[in-house]
């Protein structure tokens, strides 16, 4: 082997060992950083753990105060609600009372106008009898006197 | 007859007792462990505190149908899994949530550190190496976090994790190298 040779071996070793001990450190850094992280969850989860326990209080208190708010929303829709319904009720009745009453003075009209053309009928009949028993020539009034005499016979 | 179902009754009661009493030792020993792992899977004190109430609740109804299969820590673990997973498929759904979430930064995470004799330097220097393993973590799909937690903080064996997570130990070992191998990328590339 050449001198040249041992000094490329020698190189190689070196190169090879150097990078064996960079991945020793690595792993060691590892193992390291690994043995820390566990440290410090223990750490937090003991003092999470053992601390005062304020959150079911304070769970109940939102707890309570979102019941609170939901009943409240609940009782204005409801309110709401049962405003728009007796209002449109409300409004509804009154149109149909409204019809009603238009109807029920269109009928009286509608009497009235049909009573006032039956009185003027028997009252045009009446002046009409009257104008022909008038208008009855003398001559012929031993006639009708006549014809009176067999209707009330 | 009737003596006899009295005795049935008794006899029901008695395991019924038994049966609570057993929960709540397995309630008192493992509800630490339990919190911790779903405080570092979510980074939030109050939702790790209701999961873990919930993963117990849920323990406590379905108790007898528990058939010692499995340890109960990994029955339990894996009820906390489903869980947390499905808090966050709700949470995913919820998309006008999605901005109120208590989870703290890294920053604060990496705060904790076990008051030892360690000098400034060395506390300074831990405290960087653990938010640098954080960013790593919050980089992980939700399936390599959980391998990776219950691997480095639960301190799990491969056969309690797949067990706990309904994988196969070659899946397990998959994730967990891939988790591994961001970490060390995370410390590597911010030297």
């Amino acid at each position: 082997m050449s001198g040249m040779e041992k000094r490329e071996d020698k190189t190689d070793g070196v190169k090879e060992r150097a990078g064996m001990q960079a991945q020793e450190s690595q792993d060691l850094e590892l193992e390291q950083a690994l043995k820390d992280f566990k440290l410090s969850v223990d750490a937090w989860s003991d003092a999470a753990y053992s601390r005062p326990r304020t959150v079911a209080h304070t769970v109940r208190r939102r707890n309570w105060r979102l019941a609170v708010g939901w009943a409240l929303g609940c009782v204005l829709v409801a309110g709401s609600l049962s405003g728009g319904l007796y209002e449109g009720n409300h409004q509804l009745e009154l149109k149909r009372m409204e019809a009603q009453q238009r109807a029920a003075l269109q009928q009286k009209q509608l009497e009235e106008q049909q009573a006032r053309a039956k009185i003027s009928d028997e009252v045009l009949l009446a002046d009409v009898d009257s104008d022909v028993s008038r208008q009855v020539p003398s001559a012929l009034e031993p006639l009708a006197q006549m014809m009176g005499d067999d209707e009330t016979k | 007859m009737a003596a006899g179902t009295a005795v049935d009754a008794m006899a029901t009661t008695t395991l019924n007792d038994a049966a609570a009493q057993e929960l709540a030792r397995v309630v008192e020993r493992h509800r630490p462990q339990i919190f911790r792992f779903l405080l570092s899977s979510t980074r939030d004190v109050d939702l790790a505190e209701t999961l873990t109430q919930e993963c117990f609740l849920k323990a406590h109804r379905n108790w007898a149908g528990f058939r010692g299969e499995s340890s109960a820590m990994t029955w339990l673990m894996r009820i906390a899994i489903n869980l947390q997973k499905d808090h966050w498929r709700n949470r995913r759904m919820q998309f006008w949530r999605t901005t109120r979430t208590n989870s703290v930064d890294l920053d604060e995470a990496s705060e904790w550190l076990p008051s030892g004799e360690s000098s400034i330097e060395q506390q300074l220097l831990a405290r960087e190496r653990v938010k640098q393993v954080w960013t790593a973590v919050k980089g992980l799909s939700e399936r390599q976090r959980t391998v990776f937690l219950l691997r480095y903080v639960e301190e799990q064996e491969l056969r309690e994790i797949a067990g706990a997570t309904g994988l196969s130990e070659g899946t397990v070992k998959a994730h967990l190298s891939r988790a591994v191998a961001r970490v060390r990328l995370e410390l590597g590339g911010k030297r």
